[in-house]
């Protein structure tokens, strides 16, 4: 199973050695792990609601199209939902390949697939107050960017 | 036919619901919502800017022109910030 979906915390470490250790054909691995960020020092939460039924099935995609477009030998993407407190990691994607650039292009495709086309949204909760978080154009800018590429290398 | 209709985050706040039953004859996405906004205050202010909402069709991201027919459940959400 390439991708996970689960309220629990998980242990970033642990989990990229264990994939690290179930590799046998790639010379680069490449892991990212998002945290929540409090930039104001009030956050007292996040809280991230998702759409059940849909986001295994949506990361799964995400994770075999990264695996066909860079030919990774093996993809994990974990994402969390429920409340976490400042500093906790909420998602990550690693990702293995023959060659560094195709690792790290595979983990940069896959998060900003994750940004904008995976069914979660973020909620920050400070003071009492919650706000739903805005998505950015710059999120679905970086996924334009993506097909354009794969336009031009067709073309 | 009988939709199960899904709503998230600030669009669930708004209409009140995290899901119904709703029986339609709509023939698309945007058929379903002009239904939708005239059942109360809550649904037009949900659906008061059109370009803030995404909608799932079959657990599928989809558009306003998707035909309904066949379809079983629809999901309607602001743009998704995940990551």
């Amino acid at each position: 199973m390439s991708a996970r979906v689960q309220e629990a915390a998980f242990d970033a470490a642990a989990e990229a050695a264990a994939f690290q250790s179930a590799v046998t054909q790639s010379g680069a691995v490449v892991s990212f792990t998002g945290l929540v960020r409090d930039d104001t020092g009030s956050l007292d939460y996040m809280f991230i609601e998702h759409y059940p039924g849909m986001t295994l099935y949506a990361l799964e995609k995400f994770a075999d199209q990264a695996t066909v477009k860079f030919g990774l030998e093996k993809v994990l993407v974990i994402h969390r939902y429920g409340r976490l407190q400042p500093g906790e990691a909420i998602m990550m994607v690693v990702t293995a390949a023959r060659h560094r650039k195709d690792a790290f292009a595979g983990a940069d495709y896959l998060m900003d697939y994750l940004k904008s086309r995976a069914p979660f949204w973020k909620k920050e909760v400070s003071q009492g107050s919650a706000t739903w978080v805005a998505a950015k154009d710059q999120d679905e800018a970086a996924l334009a960017e993506w097909s354009l590429n794969s336009a031009a290398k067709e073309s | 036919m009988k939709v199960d209709i899904l709503y998230f985050a600030w669009v669930r706040e708004r209409v009140g619901l995290s899901q119904e039953s709703y029986q339609t004859s709509a023939a698309t996405v945007a058929d379903l919502i002009a239904e939708l906004v005239t059942r109360d205050e809550g649904y037009a202010a949900a659906f008061a800017d059109l370009s803030a909402i995404c909608v799932a069709v079959d657990q599928e991201l989809s558009d306003f022109a998707a035909p309904l027919a066949d379809c079983r459940e629809v999901a309607f959400f602001p743009p998704m910030t995940g990551g």
